[in-house]
């Protein structure tokens, strides 16, 4: 019965969806006021449709309802129950109604939270959001039905979830990223509805700014949620792997920090418009390729778990009418979207640019890689794109980023005169350098590419500092009381920054002095790794819900102290059969120790992985500050209060 | 808008040619996804069922000598593994091949363009699965093959024709559904014809 109530729901809200798309926006072509109050009530019944439908999802996994092709695909009666639930979008199609739902749910806030905002543009923003939403909801009902039942011969018991999955990770990764992905439709809606309405203002510019905001601190958290899982449950201590998904993921990611940037232009200084809508349809187009390279088996990764050339097509054809239509409109209007007044050289404008440019070739970089085996096959090219590749771009343009960031951040919109930044810069250089050539030499021996990084790391961190100090000092009331007059935006863009640095650090260090040692042990052996010694006591087999293990039991010492106890294990899990590797890591600020089971090699010998890690967590700790800056920038006055008074700036 | 700006003219006249730009570069890429979707990878491209392997000369990374197809043909039904050190669903899948090979089933390795020390390491520290590996530096014959991704499995019949392709992780689940049935048949043929073939 859930089944049929979610699936009548999922008609309901396209049913919702379409009128949205079409009869508020003719409401504001026609000045018809009463077609344009349609849209929020037709966003919210929209919103409460697919919460039905995911409830009612989420209700059939509950009550392990296997008539569902969906359910029993993906759930069994062994599973616990939190990742029966999480089970939700544990696959495509369920993916897919996490996605509508979100969408969804972000159409209505849209909604709910912009009373200020003029209504004929929040009529546009929804109805485009509408548009998406048709897109979406038609794809789903047509190819990837969630409430399809398997009747009248249903299994009895239902296979598993993809052992890979199941893992608290993994609850919270998708609906972060989705979030992330979703999140950028409002930003894509406002470039839209700007770009018919003739409109790109500064207080345009403010009104999407937050919401951009938003999606790219969900996606960053998705981001690294996504890598942390990696490291620990794939059971290599890989952190980042190139690989085609988690291109799809930091593709939008870096076109929106770019977007973020720019919208930043616009809003002060109103410049960089067509730059700035431009990024919009590309950030969210982007977000829908990911969808795509995923989804349709055009390339295969070890996410992509549902490949379908048919559901392919399909995404394949929105992509063209979403991207391919918002870039016509662009091209059509962005003519007349010239800036107002120019601005020098030497200025925070153009380092924007320059920053806007970074970060677009690094897209582009990923673009490449990520597609190069498709082109490489039209064009019958034998090139084999592998992480050396990614690095060779990815570490000098982090690093440009960087040398163009600092002198940015330090700079005046309009013009700088370039002296006193200068001085500035030299006073900060000797610094950085020595710290940083310092840093370097701690862990041990690093080479030049690794010492400038993180001499560039600490210039970061020692930019903002004095930055704060000075901005602080400016208002003439001592340090204390200046630091608390600091905006929340620019604390916030402090924060960010300083996690960039912290996630540079991180990348660096790890990438340059982990130890990794593959040994085999059998209970008794010993072995000295990055000056911890591991001692294999013992080995086990305990059964869990759903799999049988080999746990290994080891005792970490060093210099004769002991650290900790690591169990790492190897299950078999009995419903699909696989082997899953669960990594045992021991986390600590400075360095992670990690032990994981290779294969069996004898009576009771193992092979045995055993990694040393320094500063690998100020990777996922950098992602979060950075996030932890977007989330700051967010709760800055202006955005809290009512946005009356946005008719007064544009004067 | 402030018309008397003073660079507006030289801006609006180079906007013409480049707002069209995004749009071409979109519908570029479009038309590549679309070529790249004509593909199934999952399944393989018929012409390549029921043929013998495309011709090859590799070296061995098991030691040191030459592999052809004629040098792999024996009276046995094999599997084909594409694998890398640098394809993580290949150390997914790495556990299953070491049983199916404990089971008796012969797998011949085929290391795509890869680094050659690094697959010994790999499979020095993992465990062996492989009767065979043959090493496809530059991944010839993987594109001969039209090899998608690793991993991907192909089941050879004693004659050394291709009879099937898996793309993607070879697991229990898999094997049972794609690989199994395959021989299961081919072994009651084999009883029922007296090995006519």
């Amino acid at each position: 019965m859930a089944a049929e109530i979610g699936h009548l729901s999922l008609w309901v809200a396209l049913a919702a969806s379409l009128v949205l798309a079409i009869f508020p926006l003719i409401g504001v072509h026609r000045g018809v006021l009463a077609w344009q109050r349609y849209a929020r009530p037709l966003a919210w019944l929209q919103w409460m449709a697919m919460t039905v439908a995911i409830l009612a999802l989420g209700y059939s996994f509950y009550i392990n309802d296997f008539s569902i092709t969906y359910v029993a695909n993906h759930s069994n009666s062994e599973l616990p129950l939190g990742y029966r639930l999480s089970a939700i979008w544990g696959g495509h199609e369920g993916s897919l109604l996490l996605w509508g739902w979100m969408l969804a749910g972000w159409t209505a806030l849209v909604g709910l939270l912009s009373r200020t905002v003029p209504l004929t543009m929040v009529v546009r923003v929804l109805s485009v959001m509408g548009m998406i939403a048709v897109g979406f909801l038609a794809f789903m009902l047509f190819t990837s039905n969630p409430f399809d039942r398997a009747l009248p011969w249903f299994v009895m018991d239902g296979a598993d979830l993809n052992p890979l999955l199941q893992d608290p990770g993994l609850i919270v990764h998708p609906p972060m990223l989705y979030m992330g992905y979703v999140g950028f439709a409002v930003a894509f809606g406002f470039a839209v509805a700007g770009l018919l309405e003739g409109n790109l203002d500064p207080a345009w510019a403010r009104w999407a700014r937050p919401w951009t905001t938003v999606a790219w601190c969900f996606l960053t958290v998705g981001i690294a949620l996504g890598s942390w899982w990696a490291y620990y449950e794939l059971g290599w201590g890989g952190w980042w792997f190139w690989d085609p998904v988690e291109n799809a993921s930091l593709m939008p990611w870096l076109a929106g920090t770019a977007l973020i940037h720019s919208l930043a232009v616009s809003e002060k200084r109103n410049l960089f418009r067509a730059w700035t809508v431009l990024l919009a349809i590309v950030t969210f187009s982007l977000s829908l390729l990911g969808t795509f390279l995923v989804r349709s088996g055009v390339l295969t990764s070890v996410h992509a778990f549902a490949n379908d050339p048919s559901r392919g097509a399909f995404i394949l054809a929105f992509l063209v009418v979403v991207a391919g239509g918002a870039l016509t409109l662009f091209a059509l209007r962005a003519g007349r979207l010239s800036g107002q007044g120019g601005f020098r050289a030497m200025s925070r404008e153009s380092f924007l640019l320059g920053n806007n440019l970074v970060l677009l070739a690094a897209t582009f970089v990923v673009l490449m890689g990520t597609l190069f085996p498709l082109l490489g096959e039209a064009m019958d090219i034998k090139v084999s794109i592998r992480s050396p590749y990614f690095n060779a771009f990815f570490v000098p343009l982090t690093l440009l980023l960087i040398l163009l960031l600092v002198p940015g951040m330090m700079s005046n919109w309009k013009r700088q005169a370039g002296k006193p930044l200068v001085r500035r810069l030299l006073w900060l250089a000797p610094a950085a350098l020595i710290g940083g050539w310092l840093g370097a030499r701690l862990p041990g021996a690093t080479p030049w590419p690794g010492t400038l990084a993180l001499i560039l790391a600490l210039f970061l961190v020692l930019a903002h500092l004095d930055d704060v100090v000075r901005r602080a000092l400016a208002y003439n009331r001592g340090l204390f009381a200046g630091l608390r007059k600091l905006t929340r935006s620019y604390i916030g863009m402090v924060v960010a920054h300083c996690g960039l640095a912290v996630l540079v650090a991180g990348v660096t260090v790890v990438s340059f002095h982990e130890i990794e040692r593959d040994v085999r042990m059998s209970p008794g052996d010993v072995a000295e790794v990055g000056g911890y010694r591991f001692e294999f006591e013992s080995l086990s087999s305990p059964v869990g819900p759903n799999y049988q293990s080999q746990k290994a039991h080891f005792l970490v010492s060093r210099d004769g102290r002991p650290v900790t106890e690591m169990n790492p294990e190897k299950r078999t899990y009995r419903a699909s059969g696989q082997v899953m590797t669960e990594a045992a890591i021991d986390g600590r600020l400075m360095r992670d120790l990690y032990v994981a089971l290779g294969d069996p090699r004898g009576e009771d010998a193992w092979a045995v992985r055993i990694y040393h890690k320094p500063m690998v967590r100020w990777i996922w700790l950098g992602a979060l500050i950075m996030a932890l800056g977007g989330a700051l920038a967010l709760s800055d006055r202006r955005y809290r209060k009512p946005m009356g008074g946005v008719a007064g700036e544009q004067a | 808008m402030n018309r008397r700006d003073r660079d507006e003219p030289r801006r609006q006249r180079g906007v013409s040619l480049w707002v069209f730009l995004p749009l071409a570069a979109f519908v570029a890429l479009a038309v590549l996804l679309a070529s790249g979707l004509g593909r199934n990878p999952e399944e393989l491209p018929s012409e390549l069922v029921g043929k013998p392997l495309p011709a090859f000369q590799l070296p061995s990374l098991l030691g040191e000598r030459t592999l052809t197809p004629a040098s792999l043909r024996d009276q046995n039904w094999k599997l084909l593994n594409v694998w890398a050190t640098w394809c993580p669903t290949c150390y997914v899948e790495h556990p299953y091949l070491l049983e199916l090979a404990a089971r008796g089933i012969p797998i011949i390795g085929l290391n795509y363009k890869d680094e050659t020390d690094a697959a010994r390491d790999y499979l020095a520290n993992l465990g062996n699965p492989y009767s065979e590996v043959v090493v496809d530096h530059d991944g010839q014959l993987g594109l001969d093959l039209g090899v998608y991704g690793a991993p991907e499995t192909f089941l050879l019949n004693p004659e050394g024709r291709v009879v099937l392709r898996h793309a993607g992780d070879l697991n229990q689940r898999v094997w049972e559904e794609k690989f199994q049935p395959l021989l299961d048949q081919a072994k009651a043929g084999e009883n029922r014809s007296g090995g006519e073939d």
